[in-house]
């Protein structure tokens, strides 16, 4: 009974801190048809800078400041990177968010030397706590929580203010809405800004629970996060977060099976092999709208 | 106006690939002079980047500090300046063979490392093939040297590291049950738990097995189940990123079950996670520090005197096993260089088998296949309240 808590405590943390990453995917991908591949480097990014600002910063001051960091990294991307190809083909804008990925992973490579570096220990979310006899992480506990007053929040923001309903114009029809002045760059840029904010947050969640970040810490957890914004339904905020706590609970119930069984090594295949059982089987998602092609 | 810079910017472009292109066929074709006169070149095959890069830096340091202590070598009448070479093999059975044709392609007379056994075992081709001889430093794992005549190495076979850390588990803690864990894919891991599930057995144990996938970064739920299956001991001999985070995790479990470490798990970073834990983890290695006062009192001065060495052994003075092993490695290439007289790689290659050293990590001969003779390890545990490691026996195998 222990063992069966502890499997789902972890599962429901880590697919907390893939739902953060997903929003992020699902969000920009509602309003650009893009999926930005960059988002999971952007993560890592934010956990690096995490580790520097620490450093030299009391955490009440760094943290603020790798949130805001993070936003202007991730606005900066897309001004620079996905801006100028606004009018170009949608595979151009692809390959140029490969591009930054790969850039973001090598300077990370450049600047630590491609050794694993250590996240500091925050206080309370480090600190460990007993739930029903196993012990486990504060940030455990804290991360489904936060992730759930941080959907409401954005939910809040989709529905009821006025930069929520161009963004909901816009990813209805690009054309029209700037037809209809809305003015569509500064709402791809808040739509980035929210993306980034939220990997930062993920950021600190995720590297608190597992402390060791190197260049290529974001690859996985993006990879898994797209996969989660997928299943749920790429465009829908509620389904990326469904999807990820699928992925993340199921993910860790496949390793946490008996040994003997063989089986947990594919916790990884699992993840994969059921993006491609959605894309045969309904391929707009769990809650995604079903495409309509117009004429 | 853009296509006149379109023009521009095209120019400039195929004129730096000229450039290159040029730079790069000057380069070897000088060293190829020079190799004839007074240069002996060694190729450093160590990952520097990747899982590996903190056991990769520290073994190159160990080599580093024995060149700055011995940077002539005399052979065949006339005295050689020896020269360090490094390519970065990544830590990645994918890039290694690029790493390896590149020390091949700067025409070194041999070469040293690596660090992990499954980026040797992807370069050692590329150095039988060009016909140049390998000193594997570290890399424990038997197929390294099995069916390749080019690579030797001076350390313990995984196969004898196992042995001996199950006969330590079944001395020191009467382990009835092991629980086992390594990457999935990676040789290194996968062989030493082959190793230990055999003895461990043998000797009427059990033993539960795990693969994690590579870049996991959730090891609780394998760390929960070790727990609640009931395990003694748990073994894990994976690289130092993983060993960091499992031990971290660990920390935070509260999981009571001692920790059994191969030679890769001798490493800074990973004691730092242990510091100030109720974690116990003992680990096999090469080179307990206090072996060789001389050899201590050197490295640490060294380190401490050198801002980037300083840095590549993870901030502090702890001497790890791998830089010892370094320094004897680069040893016993010199007397290589010194038998066969020249700098020329076949009369190396020819050279080695021959060769014997007594090293700070114990002395040094080759077999047949062209393995070290060795038959003790050094076992070492943890100390979670001072940081350090400390010393706990000196550990024979069952002699199988």
């Amino acid at each position: 009974m222990e063992y069966v808590i502890s499997v789902l405590l972890s599962g429901i943390s880590v697919g907390g801190q893939y739902a953060l990453i997903a929003i992020g995917y699902t969000l920009v991908y509602g309003i650009l048809r893009l999926i930005n591949f960059a988002h999971g480097d952007v993560f890592m990014v934010a956990g690096l800078m995490g580790i520097y600002f620490t450093a030299v910063l009391p955490i009440s001051l760094s943290l603020p400041l790798v949130i805001l960091l993070t936003v202007l990294l991730g606005f900066t991307i897309e001004r620079v990177a996905y801006k100028p190809l606004r009018d170009a083909p949608r595979m151009s804008v692809m390959i140029s968010a490969i591009g930054v990925s790969y850039l973001l992973q090598n300077t990370a490579t450049y600047v630590t030397g491609g050794q694993p570096m250590t996240y500091p220990t925050i206080p309370f979310l480090s600190g460990t706590v007993n739930v029903a006899g196993t012990q486990t992480k504060w940030v455990v506990i804290l991360t489904p929580v936060l992730v759930l007053t941080l959907v409401v929040l954005l939910s809040l923001l989709i529905n009821r203010t006025k930069v929520g309903m161009a963004m909901r114009a816009v990813s209805k029809d690009f054309e029209t809405s700037r037809l209809m002045g809305i003015r569509i760059n500064s709402v791809i840029s808040v739509t980035f800004i929210i993306g980034s904010a939220l990997a930062a947050v993920g950021s600190v969640l995720f590297f608190t629970n597992y402390p060791a970040i190197t260049p290529m810490a974001g690859a996985m957890p993006g990879l898994k996060a797209f996969v989660a914004a997928v299943f749920g339904g790429i465009g829908s905020i509620p389904g990326a977060v469904i999807g990820a706590f699928i992925i993340g609970i199921c993910e860790t119930i496949i390793k946490g099976l008996p040994s003997s069984w063989d089986v947990s090594v594919f916790s990884d295949a699992f993840t994969f092999a059921l993006l491609i059982l959605i894309l045969v089987f309904k391929p707009q998602g769990l809650f995604g709208e079903a495409a309509t092609d117009k004429v | 106006m853009k296509r006149i810079i379109a023009v521009m910017l095209t120019g400039i472009m195929t004129l730096s690939l000229a450039a290159c292109s040029s730079a790069g066929s000057a380069a070897p074709a000088g060293g190829g002079a020079s190799s004839e006169g007074d240069v002996i070149r060694i190729g450093v095959f160590e990952p520097s980047t990747g899982d590996s890069a903190s056991g990769g830096k520290k073994e190159i340091l160990g080599m580093q500090y024995a060149n700055s202590e011995t940077p002539t070598v005399e052979a065949g009448g006339k005295t050689y300046k020896v020269e360090l070479v490094y390519a970065d093999n990544g830590s990645s059975a994918d890039k290694a063979p690029s790493a390896a044709s590149e020390l091949v392609g700067k025409d070194v007379s041999l070469v040293l490392g690596s660090y992990g056994s499954g980026v040797s075992m992807a370069g050692g081709p590329k150095f039988e093939e060009a016909g140049l001889a390998a000193i594997g430093v570290t890399c424990t794992n038997p197929n390294v040297t099995a069916g390749n005549d080019y690579y030797f190495r001076i350390c313990f076979l995984d196969n004898f590291q196992a042995d001996v850390l199950a006969n330590f588990a079944i001395e020191k803690f009467s382990a009835k049950k092991a629980y086992c864990l390594g990457e999935n894919g990676n040789e290194y891991d996968q062989g030493l738990v082959a190793f230990f599930t055999q003895v461990f057995e043998a000797a009427g144990g059990e033993v539960i097995s795990d693969s994690f996938p590579t870049n996991n970064s959730d090891f609780t739920s394998y760390l929960n189940k070790a727990k609640s299956e009931g395990a003694d001991v748990i073994f894990t001999p994976v690289s130092i990123a993983y060993a960091k985070q499992i031990m971290e995790q660990a920390a935070s479990l509260d999981i009571g079950i001692p920790f059994l470490g191969s030679d890769t798990l001798d490493d800074n970073m990973v004691l730092e996670a242990t510091k100030d834990t109720n974690l116990q983890l003992f680990v096999s290695t090469f080179y307990q520090e206090g072996g060789s006062e001389t050899f201590d009192k050197g490295i640490k001065d060294y380190i401490n005197n050198n801002s980037d060495a300083l840095t590549a052994n993870g901030g502090n003075d702890t001497i790890s096993a791998v830089t010892a092993m370094g320094y004897d490695a680069y040893y016993v290439a010199l007397e290589a260089i010194k038998a066969a007289g020249s700098g020329d790689k076949s009369a190396i290659k020819g050279a080695i088998p021959s060769v014997k050293w007594d090293g700070v990590s114990g002395s040094i001969a080759f077999d047949e296949v062209g393995d070290a003779v060795r038959d003790t390890a050094y076992i070492k545990t943890a100390d979670t309240s001072t940081g350090t490691w400390a010393f706990e026996k000196v550990q024979t195998g069952s002699g199988k």
